[in-house]
């Protein structure tokens, strides 16, 4: 079903008023005025200080692109975030990523490749077109989205790093910086933020090297300038701010697999069957719904069943959570 | 402490305890009415720990009645107000319970019966709502001679038992890595240590007044 061809991209459908907080508008109408409005998107008035207004990305449709969703507000996918380099809270990602400095930025490519190199990132954003990917967003912790990603498969980056054969993971490695992240070590997790995925699994035509969400540049507490997203995972398995990739032979140590391995597989496919042990994964709490709406049955593979069912065929995915 | 300012702060500490509560109603109303995430983007979160923080806070400050009036002996008027803290607590408590019994639950026995039996955080959590539930009812005077102040008095000591509950219920809820339930514990710690201390202090000075 979400084979089906998309029509136009949300970032010129959707219209403005739709994915604002009405008083965030009504404020930023009344504090900067009509004509302003017109012209720009008023949740950037709202954006806190330090971050820059978003650069838009020229985005074109992708078949792969999830439709008969709707799509969560920007406002909420901009200030409900995980990104514990920048605080535990869902909302200190947006209040404290504006030390981030996404330039200049580049990507290590290293271990089981014809030769280590290094992207820079506006290199990595001319790589291929731009795509804009509606994907389902699951987060362990049993909430979910629906996001309007721009970016494009994550295997035409990695053709680009000619990985060797012997190689059969990637890992992922997150900037760790306190001078540009205070606060990362208020969270106790092994920095940097490591993440990784079985080769085939990355090189699934879903897995998308992400730029940008509603047709602009990823703000920086969405995982600026460039992460991953596997729309089939837990959100957790999707690094973000990447400066780091490393190709190798055996299943890489992750950050919240180390953490607590009772909890976070290495796998961690959304699975409504296996719960985690301090809560059901059967439901999700679908963000910006209305507080009688929220609650949501949890799909297999986050509905991408049909997709990625085949990469684990034969696996007990209960042992493999 | 006069009658007119233990009525005056009565009326004081109701209203401290109810605004929390309008003003969830009020944002819940909104959030019905005109703006969908006037609780935040996730509306049940909000909720969930609004009313599970509020019942923590209000037991523990239950709890901080006996040993601060025993600090301060011309604080004795404040026990007046344990009852009315107390139950608040429990109001609290059922609030929370109610969210999760609605919004998790879907008031889904099987689902319940699942997460009692599974998941260790809301039989901690259950336990502790389970445990303020005798206190709740024998919160009336006419309970306390009925049972004979001793047999109250221990009774009550419950509420340690149910605020150590609740705690160790936020703790297992939360991620792992996560520390915002170390506030609440560590004042929770306090008055436990602050009972036996000042209980010893009292009997080594007997002249300072004794009360239950």
């Amino acid at each position: 079903m979400i084979l089906k061809k998309s029509e136009i991209p949300t970032s010129e459908i959707t219209p403005k008023q739709a994915y604002m907080n009405r008083r965030a508008f009504m404020a930023a109408a009344a504090a900067t005025g009509v004509a302003a409005i017109a012209g720009e998107r008023v949740s950037r008035m709202v954006r806190p200080a330090g971050v820059e207004a978003a650069e838009k990305l020229t985005v074109v449709n992708s078949p792969l692109s999830t439709t008969g969703v709707e799509v969560t507000p920007y406002e909420d996918i901009t200030h409900y975030n995980n990104f514990y380099e920048f605080g535990v809270d869902k909302g200190d990602p947006a209040k404290n990523a504006g030390t981030l400095r996404t330039r200049p930025w580049s990507v290590k490519v290293e271990g089981l490749v014809k030769e280590p190199k290094t992207f820079d990132i506006d290199t990595l954003l001319k790589l291929k077109p731009m795509e804009e990917r509606v994907y389902r967003f699951r987060c362990v912790e049993a909430w979910s989205m629906v996001i309007p990603w721009a970016g494009y498969s994550l295997s035409e980056f990695i053709n680009a790093c000619e990985p060797l054969p012997s190689a059969k993971y990637v890992q992922f490695l997150s900037l760790a910086d306190s001078k540009q992240e205070p606060e990362i070590y208020n969270a106790h997790l092994n920095w940097p933020y490591s993440e990784g995925l079985r080769m085939d699994e990355a090189m699934h035509p879903l897995t998308l090297l992400t730029f940008g969400l509603y047709g602009e540049v990823l703000p920086n507490q969405d995982g600026a300038p460039v992460r991953v997203i596997v729309p089939w995972k837990y959100g957790f398995k999707s690094a973000k701010s990447i400066v780091k990739v490393k190709f190798v032979k055996s299943q890489p140590s992750t950050t919240w697999n180390d953490m607590a391995p009772q909890e976070y597989g290495f796998y961690s496919n959304v699975n409504p069957n296996v719960d985690h042990p301090r809560w059901s994964q059967k439901t999700e709490r679908r963000i910006g719904f209305p507080i009688w709406k929220q609650r949501q049955p949890t799909l297999m593979f986050n509905g991408y069943g049909d997709q990625v069912a085949q990469l684990y065929a034969g696996m007990d995915l209960k042992k493999n959570y | 402490m006069s009658k007119r300012w233990i009525v005056a702060l009565k009326v004081l500490a109701h209203a401290a305890c109810l605004g929390p509560v309008v003003w969830l109603l009020w944002h819940l109303y909104l959030s019905v009415t005109s703006e969908p995430t006037a609780l935040g983007p996730d509306p049940t979160h909000t909720v969930t720990f609004f009313t599970g923080r509020g019942t923590l806070r209000l037991l523990v400050i239950t709890l901080a009645v006996t040993p601060v009036r025993r600090l301060i002996p011309k604080l004795i008027w404040l026990v007046r107000f344990r009852r009315l803290l107390g139950l608040y607590a429990f109001f609290y408590a059922c609030l929370h319970l109610m969210t999760y019994v609605w919004l998790y639950a879907g008031f889904s026995w099987s689902a319940m019966v699942d997460d009692i039996s599974q998941r260790r955080f809301i039989t901690a959590g259950l336990a502790a709502w389970l445990m303020l539930v005798p206190l709740a009812l024998t919160s009336t005077a006419w309970s306390i001679r009925k049972l004979g102040g001793k047999n109250w008095n221990r009774l009550h000591w419950l509420t340690y038992c149910a605020a150590i509950a609740g705690v160790v219920h936020y703790w297992w809820g939360v991620k792992s890595g996560v520390r915002t339930p170390m506030g609440i514990t560590v004042v929770l710690a306090v008055l436990l240590l602050a009972r036996p201390i000042l209980a010893a202090r009292q009997r080594s000075a007997p002249s300072v007044q004794r009360s239950a």
